[in-house]
């Protein structure tokens, strides 16, 4: 059967995987000064960006009790855009991943989807070591942090099958298809506009418009995302019921990416 | 019956070829015309190995060769399991190194030691076998230096080293090797050929593609030539490799004769004299009178000229010049040198013949220069590099001239053949 055969191919990979995703983790600084506290900084600078654009600059029209300064707003904000992060970094580089590693794939026997997975769990690990600065920071300006903050767990896993899918998707769809490359990149912007990361879902605008409040409701990743923020932000997890079909979602994306990067990827060898 | 490690049965594959069409096919006309699934599928296609079996023996040394584009290293990567066939069945035996392409996979931001473990693991080794073979695979390729250092720091020659040890060290049951010699530094490749014979002295199957036919035929049992993505031969190396070279030879004298038609009318600057004594034709043979472009050292060669005097001469005389392709005089010599006063030459067509019994040259590309001249050296007719033949040696030895000799030792000294 699928499933089990490839769970097995993975199984079997996996000191492989894990030697290339520190191997990706150790080459992506090397080099640079800063060196591995870029890991740290990128994610914290581009908070600072958007607190200062969207919690300061352009101060929200309608307040929420929760976010009433610019300081809850970049809590908030980075709740949301740790995950994101991660996301949308391992989907860019799926696009790549397999005609940089050309060489292993043309001319080395190699297990191909090691590629991909290897490519969102070097992002995962990035997104963990983000955690303890998100934890740190909700120390420092002192917003509570509640037992639910264990639900988001699973809610990492839920995120991880679902990037793994649609990574597998890009990475097979890039090799035949260049332009696969820039439609992400710019598909890539418009899902971070069309999940609630600088914004709460329960935005007024949003609630008003039905379209706009369906297409929220149908992205996997608002559910994903809104995880994140009950569990760390709001300290509660209301949406339980949504997360579980986000999460039999997921798993679909997960079978059906890995299914269709699994029918062609005897092109690789040939195309990359 | 002896045990099989690679057991072929009819192997297909088929590349896909791009027509300019199908090159600009872009995901939108993918989804647009529905191709996207039609894409994935070879339309036109070249066959890059069509319709072959082989089983080759455990412990066999198997050669392959064939010009390029005759799918042998395609072949090699069906058998690596790199790339799937369209259609037959690839049986091997035990674990498989491929050295197609040495350090495909090392990183260049991390040390040499860094990519030693990863490479191993890529290649199938564990970390522990990893730790007992590293200072082996270190020394062997001479880093012990710079193994700390980047990848990317080393010269190709470092690189290519590294690449090689850590792919010998897996220690597999059958070892496939893709011309990677070829780029090797004068002093790592003995050692490489050194490490492919003591394998070959452990009962291990390997197979070997290369176009160094000399390797192929000291090293392998076996050799088997593809051409057009088929076997059309398989046997002993030496056969085999002179066979194949005779294949070429023939294509290229042919190349060469039609290429010698679009030429014949000579270039000015290539050809002076009053013409008075004509040389209006040369022909390069071999002893049997036959005409021949390629020539081994061993061959002789039969110079033939076609002298057409316009007018009697009594002052008159031949030369000839073989010039290397760098354009320096290997020999020359004409009849006044060689104590030939000429005497009479009657008006009309006459045969002069240059016989060599035996070339002695090396390898490479040569120029026949001719001429007729008086006595003082005026040339009446001189032809310079219009007349070109090639010599194809299986020996590298260098110089010019390939010199009689003989090599004697006491009992004291042995050897063993190489």
């Amino acid at each position: 059967m699928f499933i089990i055969e490839k769970i097995k191919t993975i199984y079997r990979s996996r000191l492989l995987i894990s030697n290339l995703v520190s191997r990706e983790l150790k080459a992506r600084y090397r080099g640079s000064v800063l060196g591995f506290l870029w890991t740290f900084l990128n994610p914290l600078l581009l908070m600072l960006v958007y607190t200062l654009a969207f919690g300061i600059i352009l101060k929200p029209r309608y307040p929420i009790p929760e976010l009433k300064t610019a300081l809850d707003y970049s809590l908030f904000l980075f709740t949301g855009l740790l995950p994101w992060i991660w996301f949308s970094s391992s989907i860019i580089e799926a696009g790549n991943v397999l005609s940089i590693h050309g060489a292993l794939i043309k001319k080395v026997l190699f297990p191909v989807e090691v590629l991909p997975i290897m490519t969102v769990t070097a992002n995962f690990i990035n997104f963990l070591l983000g955690l303890p600065i998100l934890i740190l920071f909700f120390i420092i300006l002192g917003h509570p942090l509640t037992w639910y903050v264990f639900f988001s767990i699973p809610v990492m896993i839920i995120q991880f099958f679902f990037t793994l899918g649609l990574a597998f998707l890009v990475a097979a769809l890039t090799v035949h298809f260049k332009d696969v490359q820039n439609l992400i990149a710019n598909l890539l912007t418009l899902w971070f506009f069309g999940t609630p990361i600088i914004y709460p879902f329960n935005f007024e605008p949003i609630l008003k418009s039905k379209i706009i409040k369906t297409a929220l409701l149908l992205n996997p990743f608002t559910h994903i995302v809104e995880g994140y923020q009950y569990s760390f932000f709001f300290g509660s997890l209301p949406h339980w019921k949504k997360l579980s079909v986000t999460f039999i979602i997921s798993l679909l994306f997960f079978l059906g990416g890995y299914y269709f990067f699994d029918r062609v990827k005897d092109t690789f060898a040939e195309e990359v | 019956m002896k045990e099989i490690a690679i057991s072929l049965r009819n192997i297909v594959k088929a590349y896909r070829k791009y027509s300019s069409k199908h090159r600009f096919n872009t995901l939108k006309s993918a989804f647009i015309d529905g191709t996207i699934f039609r894409d994935f599928k070879p339309e036109e296609v070249f066959m890059a190995v069509n319709n072959v079996s082989l089983d080759i023996e455990k412990g066999k040394t198997v050669g392959i060769l064939g010009e390029n584009g005759s799918g042998k290293s395609t072949l090699l990567k069906i058998i690596a399991g790199i790339i799937r066939p369209n259609r037959g069945t690839v049986i091997t035996k035990g674990r498989i190194s491929a050295l197609i392409e040495l350090g495909a996979g090392f990183h260049p931001e991390i040390s040499g030691r860094e990519n030693i473990f990863i490479n191993g693991i890529i290649l199938g080794l564990t970390k522990k076998e990893i730790k007992e073979k590293y200072d082996e695979i270190v020394r062997f390729a001479e880093l012990e230096d710079f193994i700390e250092q980047p990848v990317k720091t080393y010269s190709s020659g470092m690189f290519m080293r590294l690449g090689f040890s850590v792919a010998i060290n897996v220690n597999p049951d059958i070892l496939l090797v893709d011309e990677v010699l070829a780029v090797g530094d004068a002093s790592f490749v003995p050692k490489c050929i050194d490490k492919i014979n003591e394998f070959k002295r452990s009962g291990k199957t390997i197979v070997f593609v290369s176009h160094d036919l000399e390797t192929v035929a000291r090293i392998t049992d076996e050799a088997i030539w593809m051409k057009k993505g088929q076997i059309v031969m398989r046997g002993y190396p030496r056969q085999v490799v002179d066979t194949y070279l005779q294949d070429i030879s023939e294509k290229e004298e042919s190349k060469h004769k039609e290429e010698k038609k679009e030429e014949s009318i000579p270039v000015d600057n290539k050809r002076w004299g009053d013409k008075s004594v004509e040389i209006t034709s040369v022909k390069i043979k071999d002893l049997t009178g036959k005409e021949k472009f390629i020539y081994s050292p061993e061959d002789g060669m039969i110079v033939e000229l076609e002298v057409k005097a316009n007018e009697e001469k009594d002052d008159f005389g031949f030369g000839i010049g073989i010039l290397n392709g760098e354009g320096h005089v290997v020999y020359g010599t004409n009849t006044f040198l060689e104590n030939l006063m000429g005497k009479k030459l009657k008006k009309g067509l006459h045969k002069v013949v240059f016989k060599i019994p035996k070339l002695n040259l090396i390898n490479g590309f040569y120029f026949i220069d001719v001429a007729s001249h008086s006595k003082d050296g005026t040339p009446y007719d001189y032809h310079h590099l219009l007349h070109k033949f090639r010599v194809d040696s299986n020996k590298r030895d260098v110089g010019v001239y390939r010199i009689n000799h003989q090599w004697n030792f006491d009992d004291g000294i042995e050897f063993r053949k190489y």
